[in-house]
């Protein structure tokens, strides 16, 4: 690969020339801005998609990157393009379904979004067979690349990042309102109904953007790990999200080193890294939470 | 269409699969658990690369991770703590290593990888030689045993596992073991329409069939004779279009049964909304 080429040495372990190595080359400043900018907002985004429990609607919505970006080659547009044509379409499509049931039934929302979610990634499958000789490529839809992001691609990514952020800014309030309490809110005259198709399409949105960076399958990495990990840490809204983007930047560097330096792909790093990061965090709070260690405490604060 | 072997071979192992998913996929649709079907089958392509990764049949490694990663899901969930979140982390990193093993195979082998890859991904049931469509035909007959018998003990745990579990129904057992099936049924089908999409499979004529009936056994059985009516057609119209690949096929087709279910109901829904909590009262006078 042409990294592990690059990168000869492999990390020195001395953080100041490992940052002037890993800066030296114009696509992995590319790779680590477009990173920091995906990380922000699925730190953002995903916050609010693991308050609303939507996770697999979050799924669906980012593997339709495939099927988008398979499109838009199959006619000849930008991969971006079909990223959110797809994403959004897919969007519409859920959020329109679950609106005409009466009552909220999960069984049926999730049968929806699974056959959304699959029909969606056969049509990939077709595109990818009619266009003869992508196979060799279609990985790297699927799980991502850092190779190759171009800047006018960092700035596409900064500006639909922006737009996203703003939108959330605007509706974030009583959206909140809407995914801790539907039903009060509903009674206090939130248009829940609206909120809700309208965050759909902002995660649609949000997803198709991170996608091109963690490849479709792996969105997940960004958008649930650093919101479930910041939301374990405290429970209070302000400090969570900021954590959130905070782990998401980290993560996100972190994965973008370790896969200039080593030679398996970046997906690989993020996704263990963010397993990580939630893992340590749940265990040390169960620990904490631990009757025995409580106890002990307890003894200890007595006796001084 | 008949006269090839390859057609049979597909037709025969498909019949079994379908059938296995149609039945499974009604109660994953009934128990709300189609995300842990969605991350059970994707669990599928890790335990394929893992296993050509390590030079052995992908087999092995299909049933491997998805019955471990479905024993994993239910020891969790036994703390009651499991939700989606859980499950969006550990298959985000469970995927994540299944591009690692796709790197590791691919520099192992030199190339030829991006077609096994493809293969774990998207399935080619066109390609099962017959002792692979009898096996696959065998384990899906199990796998619809397995599920029968458990029916109406699982039915009950799932539509009220509260008034089940007053009633010595074993709801947790069942709950981990329906998982195991679940698991079992996402390695199988891997075989026939990949990884990624069989997905399609189990929740779109599950959810066609809840939409239609809100009578149990009627709904569970028109559930697995659609997923099997899709795999024929599917199979059927990619055989007559060869540029139609016939795991694409077979998801389109249930995805049309499941659109034309959410037309035909679009009225009814809240009328047969209403008669499926009927159906609590009635299970427990049984």
């Amino acid at each position: 690969m042409l990294t592990s080429a690059l990168a000869e040495t492999g990390p020195s372990l001395d953080p100041i020339s490992d940052l002037n190595q890993l800066t030296a080359f114009p696509f992995m400043v590319n790779a680590l801005e477009a990173g920091t900018i995906v990380a922000v907002m699925a730190g953002v985004v995903g916050w609010f998609m693991v308050l609303r429990r939507q996770t697999f609607a979050g799924h669906t919505l980012s593997v339709m990157a495939f099927p988008g970006a398979t499109g838009a080659l199959l006619i000849g547009l930008s991969a971006a393009v079909g990223y959110f044509v797809f994403s959004g379409l897919a969007a519409l499509l859920i959020g329109a379904a679950a609106g005409v049931q009466t009552q909220r039934n999960r069984g049926q929302e999730s049968a929806i979004t699974g056959s959304v979610q699959a029909f969606g990634l056969a049509c990939g499958f077709l595109f990818l067979s009619l266009y003869q000789g992508v196979l060799a490529n279609y990985e790297s839809l699927l799980f991502g690349s850092f190779l190759g992001i171009t800047r006018g691609q960092v700035l596409a990514l900064a500006l639909v990042s922006a737009v996203t952020l703003a939108v959330l800014a605007i509706i974030g309030r009583p959206l909140l309102f809407a995914s801790l309490d539907e039903g009060v809110a509903r009674a206090r005259g939130v248009p829940t109904r609206a909120l809700s198709l309208g965050f759909l399409l902002l995660l649609g949105l949000a997803v198709a953007e991170t996608a091109q960076i963690t490849g479709a399958l792996l969105v997940f990495a960004l958008l649930v790990a650093p919101p479930a990990t910041a939301q374990l840490i405290t429970p209070r809204i302000g400090p969570s999200l900021v954590l959130s983007v905070i782990l998401g930047v980290s993560i996100t560097w972190v994965g973008l080193g370790l896969a200039y330096f080593y030679n398996y792909p970046v997906g690989f790093y993020i996704t263990t890294v963010a397993f990580v990061v939630y893992v340590g965090v749940r265990l040390a709070r169960a620990a904490a939470e631990h009757p025995t260690l409580l106890r002990r405490r307890v003894a200890a604060a007595e006796a001084a | 269409m008949f006269a090839h072997e390859f057609f049979r071979n597909a037709l025969l192992a498909g019949t079994f699969i379908a059938l296995a998913c149609g039945l499974v996929g009604y109660f994953v649709v009934l128990r709300a658990q189609v995300f842990a079907g969605d991350a059970l089958s994707h669990v599928a392509f890790t335990g394929a690369l893992a296993a050509a990764a390590a030079g052995i049949d992908t087999r092995i490694g299909l049933f491997t991770a998805t019955i471990a990663i479905a024993l994993a899901l239910g020891g969790i969930g036994e703390r009651a703590s499991s939700d989606d979140v859980t499950i969006g982390i550990v298959f985000a990193w469970i995927l994540g290593l299944g591009v690692f093993f796709l790197a590791l195979f691919s520099t192992g082998s030199g190339g030829g990888n991006g077609l096994l890859g493809a293969r774990a991904l998207f399935g080619s049931i066109f390609g099962l030689s017959a002792a692979d469509a009898r096996l696959a035909a065998a384990i899906g007959a199990a796998i619809i045993a397995a599920v029968l018998a458990i029916a109406r003990p699982l039915l009950f745990a799932s539509v009220d596992p509260g008034v089940a579990a007053v009633r010595g129904v074993p709801v947790r057992a069942l709950g981990l073991a329906f998982l195991v099936l679940l698991g079992a049924t996402a390695g199988e089908a891997t075989q026939a329409v990949g990884a990624l999409l069989l997905l399609g499979l189990l929740a779109a004529p599950a959810g066609a069939a809840h939409r239609l009936t809100a009578n149990p056994y009627l709904a569970l059985g028109l559930s697995g004779t659609l997923a099997v009516l899709a795999m024929w057609l599917g199979l059927a119209i990619s055989y007559a279009v060869p540029s139609l690949p016939p795991s694409t096929a077979v998801i389109a087709i249930a995805t049309a049964f499941y659109l034309l279910a959410f037309l035909l109901t679009i009225r009814t829904t809240a009328r047969s909304e209403s008669a499926r909590r009927d159906i609590r009262p009635r299970l427990a006078e049984n």
